[in-house]
């Protein structure tokens, strides 16, 4: 008995190999920190999913994971992945730095991929990440030509560099067409909930604010903004549907370029360590069309947008002001990467107190 | 309209889906039924209501899905913790997991879609009175549901014969067994008049407050449902003074907010639950009072001897 279950066993061993084998096939994989149904953050690293598989086709085989909690459950969820065969992993949620680092270490023929994060301990992990930002410099300077109240509403998530890097350059952006500009934020103090986005809009329309823009993941503001006729911007993904007569624009995160290029990597046998910060220019943030705003507004959204992209032009370009009056950039002084990464402080103009 | 009334109607928003979920939650305990699967039966509701609004077009048949739904829901709870004796807790805290993961697999196809929105009621003159006009004539017709609830079920409980009856049955089921009475079947009624009620405040998430559906959307506003009922000592009319204390300081961080106030916004998000332990404290510190008030049967098995 106890041969014919063994007999079984390695005769299943080696078909499972020699399926293996045949097929010789990349496997890619995804985790998420939330349901792909939130329509948000990580519906689209889904969306980037799916442009994967849309180009390569059987050439590779794909794999997700939803809603993973950051921890311990993100470490044995890698370390699954990992063991089913995934020769790429995306870890696409900052909280996953760690544990991918971690992982990483165990299985040194498994390439990683960390969204967001600063951490590359072995040399098969790197890290990605977005320069959203340069969208809310467009959206600032729509705001600015829109508003008649000259005061925008903020709706903001955490206070995380990510957010305050948003909402500094949708100030600049503003301040490039009003220098009176303002801008009230409201921090929700989640990424998700849209009872609590509904209700902080309309706290600041109540208060005068006549452009809404946000930094949480789901569609309520904008819809609010519609109920009240006020005009609003879409995040992370187009909002168009939820406001046809109210979205101005949407910052669109796509990824798919840069996860098709990376298994490309894989299955060329080219993949390297590195450390990207990809935006406009290479296709990472992309606006969505520009609508219900007069053609001269739109044609300076687009030459701002063009200018970003050309990489001729970056949002924290000196002379800017510090919330508390003193200097931070002189004119025509850029920022470096690794200030914005840790960037902790307001720029002249924003009406909040950064909480700490 | 004025600003203290538009504060006034986001409020009135907020807290009527807490009020509606919370009031047939306290009906469940007064039953003497612990049921902890308040977020799962409201997301359901959220799910089903959002879907047959959307495919109908009919808001209204939206709600009574949702209702529906939810009633049908915690018979699943109702059949496990009273036919099967399981674990109340246990099983409640199922039905939540349960709910959250079926909805998000029901509701994929929804993700992305504007739904269909009950407006506001509109009545001639009465609705265009200043200052008061829309809080107490223009709004949804489902917040003035929620008051009538709320009257309906503080009737119910301490004025009739029947609500007599159910509060017996939570205080002491041995008893009110002895007496003839049949305790399961009138738990079985309470806990499904609760589903019906989470249903309900799931709808109104998914059909009034932001007419959408997204995984989770209920955001843990199922458990402040739960507290609130404690926080009432299963009183009705508490019940709505705590949902709407609860919804005003929510409302009011906001606003504070985007007054710039200075005050750090971590301290203010955290308020609302602030406010709802503070007043646990104060209510918990009189022993003698919070012994009157609890069912005394909450939470435990019944297994009638055959």
């Amino acid at each position: 008995m106890k041969k014919t279950i063994l007999s079984i066993a390695a005769a299943a061993a080696v078909l499972s190999f020699g399926t293996m084998a045949a097929e010789a096939k990349v496997k890619a994989c995804w985790m998420y920190v939330g349901p792909i149904g939130d329509f948000g953050y990580s519906y689209q690293h889904h969306q980037g999913l799916l442009a994967v598989q849309k180009e390569f086709g059987d050439q590779v085989e794909t794999a997700y994971l939803e809603s993973v909690p950051e921890g311990a459950d993100a470490e044995r969820a890698l370390e699954r992945f990992a063991r089913s065969g995934c020769n790429i992993i995306f870890a696409t949620s900052f909280g996953f730095m760690d544990a991918t680092n971690k992982v990483a270490g165990r299985f040194p023929d498994v390439k990683f991929e960390h969204a967001t994060g600063y951490k590359r301990e072995h040399p098969n992990v790197s890290t990605y990440n977005s320069k959203f930002h340069e969208g809310r410099y467009v959206q600032g300077v729509i705001a600015a030509k829109m508003s008649k109240t000259g005061v925008a509403g903020y709706i903001a998530s955490f206070p995380i560099p990510e957010v305050v890097l948003g909402i500094n350059a949708f100030m600049l952006g503003a301040q490039s067409v009003n220098p009176d500009f303002k801008v009230k934020v409201v921090w929700a103090n989640t990424w998700y909930d849209a009872g609590k986005e509904a209700d902080a809009a309309k706290a600041l329309i109540d208060q005068g604010v006549d452009v809404i823009t946000q930094h949480t993941d789901s569609t309520a503001p904008m819809q609010v903004a519609t109920e009240r006729g006020v005009k609003a911007f879409g995040q992370a993904t187009d909002m168009i549907k939820f406001g046809p007569d109210t979205q101005l624009t949407a910052i669109v995160d796509d990824w798919g370029p840069y996860y098709i290029s990376r298994v490309k990597a894989v299955i060329d046998g080219t993949w390297e360590q590195q450390d990207v910060w990809h935006g406009m220019k290479e296709g990472n943030v992309v606006m969505a069309p520009y609508t219900n705003m007069p053609d001269d507004v739109k044609k300076l959204a687009e030459e701002a947008e063009a200018k970003i992209k050309s990489g001729d032009f970056n949002p924290y370009t000196g002379p800017i002001t510090k919330q508390d009056g003193s200097e931070w950039l002189k004119a025509g002084e850029v920022a470096d990467n690794g200030t914005l990464l840790g960037l902790n402080f307001y720029v002249k103009g924003v009406d909040d107190k950064l909480p700490q | 309209m004025g600003m203290l009334e538009a504060i006034l109607i986001t409020i009135a928003t907020a807290a009527t889906p807490l009020l509606i979920a919370a009031v047939g939650e306290l009906v469940v305990e007064r039953s003497g039924v612990l049921n902890l699967g308040v977020e799962g039966m409201m997301v359901m509701g959220a799910v089903t209501g959002f879907g047959v609004a959307l495919t109908t077009g009919s808001p209204w048949l939206g709600f009574l899905a949702a209702t529906a739904v939810g009633a049908l829901f915690s018979l699943l709870f109702a059949f496990l913790t009273l036919t099967l004796v399981t674990n109340q807790v246990a099983t409640g805290l199922a039905l939540t997991l349960l709910g959250l993961g079926l909805s998000g697999m029901i509701g994929e196809s929804f993700v992305g879609l504007p739904g269909v929105k009950l407006g506001s009621i509109y009545i001639p003159f009465l609705t265009d009175l200043p200052l008061v006009g829309k809080l107490l004539f223009g709004q949804d017709p489902i917040f003035y549901l929620s008051l009538l609830l709320t009257g309906g079920v503080a009737y119910f409980l301490f004025r009739t014969r029947a609500g007599l009856t159910l509060r017996s049955v939570g205080d002491n089921h041995a008893s009110a067994h002895a007496l003839g009475i049949n305790v399961i079947l009138i738990r079985y009624l309470a806990v499904m008049f609760g589903g019906a009620c989470a249903g309900l405040a799931g709808g109104y998430l998914s059909i009034v407050y932001t007419p959408q559906w997204v995984e989770n959307m209920t955001a843990g506003r199922g458990w402040i449902a739960l507290a609130l009922v404690v926080f009432a000592s299963w009183r009705p009319w508490r019940v709505l003074a705590g949902a709407y204390l609860f919804g005003a300081v929510t409302i009011g961080q906001l606003h504070a907010q985007a007054l710039g106030i200075g005050v750090p916004s971590q301290l203010l998000s955290s308020l609302p639950y602030l406010a709802t332990v503070i007043v646990l404290v104060l209510i918990s510190g009189n022993r003698r009072l919070t012994m009157i008030n609890t069912p005394a049967s909450l939470g435990r098995p019944f297994v009638p001897d055959r």
